[in-house]
């Protein structure tokens, strides 16, 4: 829509799946909240589905000060068209400045057809959200080229200004039970249409080995680790951290893990959210596969090991002593939030 | 049936490298290829062909260089190619360039459109459902799999955690993945038609209906404010002390990072 000037509030698209909302809706509710403030107005979840007025309280207490709800049976199982129309009436009955979205496989389908739908701009995969004082519009910083380059991206004439921002990028706000915010129901008018598909079947992905390549975290290990039998306390800390093994070269020349788990230029390149590197002493093969993690710990006994030039945190210790704390520690930490 | 495939000319970016010393881009040297999940979208459309029969157009939007994967489209087994250049497109965002490619398929009719689901340039996944809803017809993104069915396809289509078996009608678009299908290679006989015996159509502003407000760099909502390299990094600490306070410390790291 072109710009004018009664556009005001932060919208977030509140996704839902199979009536659980995914984290990344929170992590833009404490976005929004963030930009909000700076604005000096609110933030709106829009809770898109079929009976899911009840998951309403939780975007609240996550820090929406206002909820609207969107309750279809078209809205059922995701499809693009009815869940487009449900965004677009949302948009155009409350005239927001800007909506916020998931770029998960849903909000990298849902928020271009909106955007069309809407005429208006749209930044994928932004990794920085800022409000430029001067101009009082949303400055979006997204990756291109393949990560080698970042570009800064405004829309300056059209609203709302558009951005799907990565799972994990932003940090969603401690939950905060006593929170009240409104809660309103708004009937998006949804009218069945030559754009509707048919989802026939739903099929969930069982518990696969995950790619190295899609973990958010990966716990690897190398020649230091000194054997398959002490890969145990690398599978320990994934399983606390929820990440995932691999290893370089040398571990999977040594027959320790397998071909498909190696991270460096002979094997996959990963950027996780974190790397573990365990026992790696850092050869410029290996750093080459995984220097784009956002957050390097190395454990190496050598303190003179390459790989501490790439560490965010460099250890030097004994990775059979330390791992096992490690992981002891992490889960007292799990179990002491989820009884917060 | 008619089938047209979206192609896009792109630096092969796992190639691109940085200037240590200026932090700018090294763009020379670096190989332009077909985008790879364009280039899944296209075998998609060729096994159509090859099963039901069909005539498969490729178009692409760029500049006169473009049409080296025009070419290599058409030694793939395309019937034909359509290259959209004009300065007028020039500098166009996702809005610009869905734009322009849904007039460019508007003109030349389809049951199926294929993009791939993004560009490894871009990365936006954006211009398939973009051009979906210009054209007002139904889109299915990320397929992993594609059959005919009368006038439907049957689409699985890939979610993080799952994938939906989708029945959609033609006309419609459908965004490709990489995963779908190991693309074909050139064949020597279909090499020397595409270079010696094939025309590439080419298509400027005045042969597409399309606004001026909403094409090239003018029509885009959305403005590159500014553009830099991503700041390599410095190495980060070092410490050498006990396992408690190693272990201590890697856990302040963590929670200081919100990853636990």
């Amino acid at each position: 829509m072109n710009m004018n000037k009664e556009s005001h509030g932060v919208f977030v698209f509140a996704q839902q799946v199979d009536k659980t909302i995914t984290n990344v809706s929170y992590e833009l509710i404490g976005k929004g909240k963030e930009i909000a403030v700076e604005l000096g107005t609110k933030v709106s979840a829009v809770l898109v589905g079929s009976g899911i007025k009840e998951l309403a309280q939780n975007l609240v207490e996550y820090g929406a000060d206002r909820v609207i709800v969107i309750d279809d049976e078209a809205l059922e199982t995701y499809t693009v068209e009815p869940y487009t129309q449900a965004l677009t009436a949302a948009v155009t009955a409350y005239n927001p400045e800007i909506l916020l979205m998931g770029a998960t496989a849903i909000g990298r389908d849902l928020a271009p057809r909106v955007a069309a739908r809407l005429h208006t701009g749209l930044t994928a995969d932004c990794t920085v959200l800022e409000v430029d004082k001067e101009k009082q519009e949303l400055f979006m910083t997204r990756p291109a080229f393949g990560g080698n380059l970042m570009a800064t991206i405004e829309c300056p004439n059209y609203r709302p200004q558009m951005a799907t921002v990565r799972p994990g990028v932003m940090v969603k706000r401690l939950r905060d039970k006593e929170a009240s915010g409104e809660i309103v129901v708004f009937d998006a008018g949804i009218q069945k249409n030559n754009c509707y598909v048919e989802v026939q079947k739903v099929v969930k992905h069982i518990a696969h080995k995950i790619d190295i390549q899609d973990a958010k975290i990966l716990v690897s290990g190398g020649r230091g680790v000194g054997g398959k039998e002490n890969f145990k306390y690398l599978y320990d800390l994934a399983e606390a951290v929820g990440g995932t093994v691999s290893g370089s070269r040398a571990a999977v020349d040594s027959g320790w893990l397998e071909k498909d788990e190696q991270v460096g230029q002979t094997g996959k390149t990963v950027r996780p959210g974190v790397y573990f590197a365990v026992g790696i002493s850092g050869a410029i093969q290996h750093v080459a596969g995984m220097e784009e993690s956002d957050y390097i710990i190395a454990i190496n006994k050598d303190a003179g090991a390459p790989i501490f030039s790439v560490a965010d945190v460099g250890i030097v210790g004994d990775m059979t002593k330390i791992l096992p704390e490690l992981t002891k520690a992490v889960w007292a930490e799990k179990s002491n939030k989820e009884s917060l | 049936m008619k089938i047209i495939v979206c192609v896009k000319q792109v630096p092969d970016t796992t190639e691109v490298r940085l200037d240590p010393v200026k932090g700018t881009l090294i763009r020379e040297g670096v190989p332009s290829i077909m985008n790879p999940d364009d280039k899944a979208g296209l075998e998609a459309a060729l096994r159509i062909k090859d099963r039901n029969g069909a005539e498969v157009t490729v178009i692409t939007m760029g500049p006169p260089q473009a049409a080296d994967v025009l070419r290599e489209s058409l030694a793939m087994g395309a019937d034909e190619a359509v290259l959209v250049t004009d300065r007028a497109f020039g500098g166009a965002d996702t809005w610009a360039t869905s734009c322009t490619l849904a007039a460019a398929c508007g003109r030349l009719g389809y049951d199926i459109i294929f993009t791939g689901r993004q560009a490894i340039d871009g990365d936006t996944a954006q211009v398939g459902p973009e051009m979906a809803e210009h054209l007002n017809i139904p889109n299915v993104s990320y397929a992993a799999a594609i059959e005919t069915e009368g006038d439907h396809l049957l689409v699985k289509r890939e979610f993080e955690d799952r994938y939906h078996e989708v029945k959609v009608q033609m006309p419609c678009l459908i965004t490709a993945l990489a995963e779908l299908n190991a693309p074909r290679y050139m064949t020597p006989g279909g090499i020397f038609t595409a270079y010696r015996e094939k025309e590439i159509t080419t298509w400027t502003r005045a042969d597409l209906p399309v606004e001026d407000e909403n094409i090239g760099l003018k029509g885009s909502p959305t403005k590159v404010v500014k553009s830099f390299p991503k700041t390599v990094k410095a190495a980060g600490m070092k410490i050498e002390r006990g396992v408690d306070e190693s272990v201590q410390f890697i856990m302040d790291k963590l929670k200081e990072k919100y990853i636990l």
